[in-house]
């Protein structure tokens, strides 16, 4: 059994019990810190073995493949891995003074560190039942952390996010039950060869649409998008934070990893779907967030947009387009889980996040009005920050295969991600405050004050590193569509050699 | 054997996607509940059904008979049935509160997360 795969998962596990057992002790809060921490290290450990290896593989319980539970790490896995601890790290720090006494009561880091292993799960896991099960740890926890504190809006918006996705679930469900009946096999190596004995390919790709349909409810696609809006404005700015950052993403792994390593017999026909639902996903997602008035409701709506242009990676199926697709993943889970953080600070300092209502951030705290620029206009795709580069990849892609509609979609969606974000600028930061309230920085204790922003300019820093340097950023996730596009050594590395 | 199953199943479909198009977030949930039976029932059904012939090995042999029941759907459906039933009572929690709080199991009533003035909505 390889550590370096199994320590990311028992990492985050050990330290929810710690921090359920301690959430009574001021300190407790630290827990999740130092776990988010070692999570990182663990992560980035994980990463040099599989840039070592290519793919890391561990049968659980020494059970061969594929009759026991693989974990699998190629670079996608581990990339995403590394991802998610910085996430965690940085809203674990945020939560230090965002998540009052109440909430920790209530069990706020057991809950966060549950969602942290779910997540990791979900990106480790070579079987597609263990990645129902992780699915589900992922969902409980999700559950909890979003109706955390029992306010009115939360539950309203709870009702929408659960109802939704456990439709999703077992569609998902019925999937994998479908697909085990025709291969009788639920690895995913395995499957990825089985599928090619499939005689009925027609069912095949019933199926494969089932999947389709499943994880993009949890990736928030269009039309199976509304869950998100109704519920990401609603809990505290940790975590929609996190949820912003991972949640999606997860489907968005799910989804690639699906339609890259199984479901490739019938290209012309699914990719073709997700092709068209990405460009509706893009433009439905902006004009959304065009409409709002609300910082988080904003910043929610382009969490869908966003999503659009990684499934349009996804959809051309070239090695540039999944280039741009794991790139754009990276960038925008680091992006999007910073503009919630910002939107946190906003609310401390002016009251409110309706736009309407608050205002005069730029004169009072002009840290905090860079600090949201960098991520801000890396959404919205300047150069040179990480947005552009994500952006530049996929529409050189689409110009590739000569697919000029989409190309234009995804410049279109970009000038109007621009128009929300200047929307927000000139509100939030550039015009006076409607009550007169002068929202200065100085009223937040210094621990408060460092708690909150630490993580912010930590996660603009890295923003500007992937900017300025994006070669090595580029080159590992080239690797990594390599490894997607032929999947060769992840099915030789699951099968053929057990340890 | 088979096609009386998937009957079932798809009876048990049908009966759930009408509960679940009701605005009664209740009815909802039982629809819920219905459409993963039958979720677990197509597991089931997918592993294919033996009759009378368990999964054991028998003594000095290293491998059970080759008409034996298939194990692996039953593990399956059991840990999804586990895990459904949590989420079940999650979710039946979560309506309670929603009726105490919001004053209503009607969805078409729950506007407090996304009001009626909202835009696009």
């Amino acid at each position: 059994m390889s550590w370096t795969l199994t320590l990311p998962l028992v990492l985050p596990f050990l330290t929810a019990v710690a921090a359920f057992l301690l959430r009574a002790n001021p300190a407790g809060r630290w827990v999740s810190v130092v776990g988010s921490a070692l999570l990182l290290i663990a992560a980035g450990s994980l990463m040099l073995e599989t840039l070592r290896a290519g793919v890391v593989v561990g049968q659980m319980g020494n059970w061969p493949a594929p009759f026991g539970i693989t974990l699998v790490a190629d670079l996608l896995s581990a990339i995403m891995v590394v991802i998610t601890a910085i996430t965690a790290l940085a809203v674990s720090v945020y939560a230090l003074a965002d998540i009052d006494r109440r909430m920790e009561m209530l069990g706020y880091h057991a809950l966060f560190n549950v969602l942290i292993a779910g997540v990791v799960g979900a990106f480790l896991t070579g079987d597609l039942f263990n990645l129902y099960v992780w699915f589900e740890v992922m969902l409980i926890s999700s559950f909890g952390l979003l109706i955390l504190g029992g306010r009115k809006e939360q539950i309203d918006g709870g009702i929408k996010y659960v109802t939704l996705n456990l439709v999703s679930t077992i569609l998902f469900l019925s999937g994998i039950g479908l697909l085990y009946g025709m291969t009788g096999t639920l690895n995913l190596a395995d499957l990825s060869l089985a599928v090619e004995e499939v005689e009925n390919k027609g069912l095949l790709t019933v199926v494969a649409v089932m999947f389709m349909i499943a994880f993009g409810v949890k990736a928030a696609l269009f039309p199976l998008f509304f869950w998100l809006p109704a519920a990401y404005h609603t809990p505290a700015f940790s975590v929609s934070a996190v949820f912003a950052g991972l949640l999606t993403k997860v489907g968005v792994y799910a989804l690639i990893r699906m339609f890259t390593l199984v479901f490739d017999h019938d290209i012309g026909f699914t990719h073709e779907i997700l092709l068209w639902v990405a460009a509706l996903t893009m433009i439905t997602g902006v004009l959304g967030a065009a409409a709002q008035s609300d910082f988080r409701k904003i910043l929610s709506f382009h969490i869908v947009s966003q999503i659009g242009y990684m499934i349009l990676g996804l959809a051309l199926y070239t090695p540039l387009a999944l280039v741009g697709a794991v790139f754009y993943l990276v960038h925008h889970i680091v992006v999007k889980a910073n503009l919630f953080l910002i939107a946190g600070i906003a609310q401390r300092l002016t009251g409110s996040t309706e736009l309407s209502r608050i205002g005069g951030l730029y004169k009072s705290a002009p840290l905090l009005a860079v600090l949201f620029l960098i991520p801000a206009f890396s959404l919205a795709g300047f150069p040179p920050l990480s947005g552009f580069w994500a952006k530049y990849v996929l529409v050189q892609a689409t110009l590739e295969v000569e697919a000029w509609i989409l190309a234009g979609v995804a410049l279109a969606v970009g000038l109007l991600t621009i128009y929300s974000m200047t929307k927000i600028w000139a509100e939030a930061f550039w015009k006076k405050h409607p009550e007169g309230i002068d929202p200065t920085p100085d009223k937040l204790d210094g621990p408060t004050r460092a708690a909150l922003l630490l993580p912010v300019g930590f996660l603009a820093t890295l923003t500007i590193i992937i900017g300025f340097f994006p070669q090595p950023f580029v080159a590992l996730a080239e690797a990594s569509a390599a490894q997607l596009l032929d999947p060769t050594a992840y099915v030789t590395a699951v099968l053929g050699g057990s340890e | 054997m088979e096609a009386l199953l998937a009957i079932a199943i798809g009876a048990l479909v049908a009966a759930a996607v009408y509960l679940m198009l009701a605005r009664n977030v209740l009815r909802f949930i039982f629809g819920l509940v219905l459409i993963s039976n039958a979720a677990n029932l197509i597991i089931f059904t997918g592993g294919r059904l033996t009759e009378g012939v368990p999964p054991l090995i028998p003594e000095g042999a290293n491998l059970p008979a080759a008409d034996a029941a298939n194990a692996l759907p039953q593990a399956l459906v059991l840990t999804a049935i586990v895990i459904g039933f949590g989420l079940f009572a999650f979710a039946l929690v979560l309506i309670f509160r929603a009726y105490t709080t919001l004053g209503t199991l009607n969805s078409e009533e729950m506007r407090v997360a996304e009001p009626k003035g909202d835009p696009l909505l």
